[in-house]
């Protein structure tokens, strides 16, 4: 319960600070939508050849998009030491990291609320034919971005190639998240449901947050406090 | 001492390696689909065990490392993990030579074949990090934090042909089989090769060892100069 409520504190003190100067979250949104516009360029935005593509597309923007929210989730609290302040704190290190992760979930989650909307109208796609199943598909994917983002946000924030060092290392890391949850993307935008061969990506996706969360929580004391 | 062992396991690795060059090369038969080409695999199979023990003994060391904290064991994961990274860009490399042979094409985004390339880009990952790191006992602590997560990627790429239909082969070796799918006499020459490349891998990584111990001694007195 104290640590619910410690993870709280963390995640509402991230999500205020942001949407007070809206830095990141600015900067991600326009960058994913710079994206999709740069796709419609690489084939011929039509309905049918967008729908094959949409996993792919959708999740390759969320991820470049992303990626900028993740890169300012540690560094953030570099000004005025404030990240030695948190790590002080009596809030223990996993507390910090799963508060984190839940705030960039949700700013993530808001990008891609926006995205999908902008997706459908710019390549003619209805994407909502499947609407629950396809928020589960973000959710889980979305956490699995936010885990794996924040844990090597905390291992290069005191990197002077911060910036550069967090895409090379996350991508690789990501790519059986980012495999399924495209896959599972495409075929409920194409209107089909998750069943047979699907629920192997759905199972997939799943063992990937859950192995993953693990160990990143087990793991991030060390990375925080040494 | 050690000096002696680095050199006792790089003649006994080259000399077995040699003697296994003879018997590939020589003694043994064409294969009756692929010809002269399977050859390859003698190597192909042996580099990917040595990377993938490599890569396990450098995460082992990692949790040693963090449970630990000894530079030695440190010096142990990252000299494994370069060692292994040599040896998935052999196993990359022969297999795309027996893939331009046999398939036609040099590269295939299949799975196994595209786990093993994730593989190679997060250990370069782990190589970069390091490199990123100036304080070294920072620079072991992420870098140990790190290899534990990349083992992940060498457990999926070993499981990869069990786990998707792949256009690569599926197991051969009877300890996964069962037997019947090899000869006998070819999979213990595997082995042999297997066991031939771990000897000269195991001096690779205890010669890759003593430079960082080097390094890190020169660094100690360039800091103890710099005090003075």
């Amino acid at each position: 319960m104290r640590f619910a409520r410690q993870c709280l504190t963390v995640a509402a003190k991230d999500l205020r600070s942001e949407l007070r100067t809206k830095e990141a979250i600015n900067a991600s949104l326009s960058f994913a939508v710079v994206i999709l516009l740069l796709f419609s360029f690489v084939f011929d935005p039509t309905g049918d050849t967008a729908r094959e593509l949409s996993g792919g597309l959708l999740w390759l923007v969320f991820a470049f998009a992303g990626a900028l929210i993740l890169n300012r989730s540690f560094s953030r609290e570099l000004q005025n030491d404030c990240l030695d302040a948190l790590i002080a704190s009596p809030v223990p290190g996993s507390a910090l990291f799963v508060g984190k992760t839940a705030a960039n979930v949700l700013l993530l989650l808001g990008i891609e609320i926006v995205c999908l909307p902008v997706f459908g109208v710019f390549y003619n796609v209805r994407w909502t034919t499947r609407f629950w199943p396809l928020m589960l598909v973000l959710a889980l994917g979305t956490w699995a971005l936010a885990v794996i983002g924040t844990m090597f946000s905390a291992l290069t924030v005191n990197l002077r190639l911060r910036e550069l060092m967090l895409p090379m290392l996350v991508y690789p890391m990501l790519i059986p998240a980012l495999m399924s949850a495209m896959r599972l993307t495409t075929v409920l935008i194409s209107g089909e449901p998750l069943a047979g061969d699907e629920l192997i990506w759905l199972r997939l996706l799943v063992g990937f947050d859950i192995i993953f969360t693990a160990l990143a929580v087990a793991l991030v004391d060390i990375v925080l406090v040494g | 001492m050690r000096e002696k062992l680095i050199y006792a396991l790089a003649a006994a690795g080259g000399l077995w390696l040699v003697r296994n060059l003879y018997v590939i090369l020589l003694r043994l038969p064409d294969e009756v689909e692929q010809g002269a080409i399977y050859r390859i695999m003698f190597f192909h199979i042996p580099s990917w065990f040595v990377c993938f023990t490599a890569f396990f003994v450098a995460g082992a060391a990692s949790a040693v490392y963090l449970a630990r904290r000894r530079a030695g064991i440190d010096a142990l994961a990252v000299s494994a993990v370069e060692v292994g990274v040599a040896f998935t860009a052999v196993g990359l490399v022969t297999g795309a030579i027996w893939a331009r042979i046999i398939w036609g094409i040099w590269w295939t985004w299949d799975p196994r074949l595209t786990w093993a390339l994730i593989c190679l880009l997060v250990y370069l990952g782990y190589l970069m990090l390091r490199r990123a790191i100036d304080d070294p006992t920072e620079r072991a602590k992420n870098s140990a934090v790190l290899c534990i997560f990349a083992f992940t990627s060498v457990v999926i790429t070993y499981k990869a042909i069990d786990w998707w239909r792949t256009q690569h082969p599926g197991a051969v070796l009877s300890f996964r089989t069962g037997g019947g799918n090899i000869d006998p006499f070819m999979e213990t020459m595997l082995y042999q090769n297997w066991l031939a490349w771990l000897l000269l891998a195991a001096a690779f990584v205890m010669i890759r060892m003593r430079q960082e111990e080097t390094q890190r001694e020169i660094d100690a007195l360039r800091r103890m100069a710099h005090a003075l």
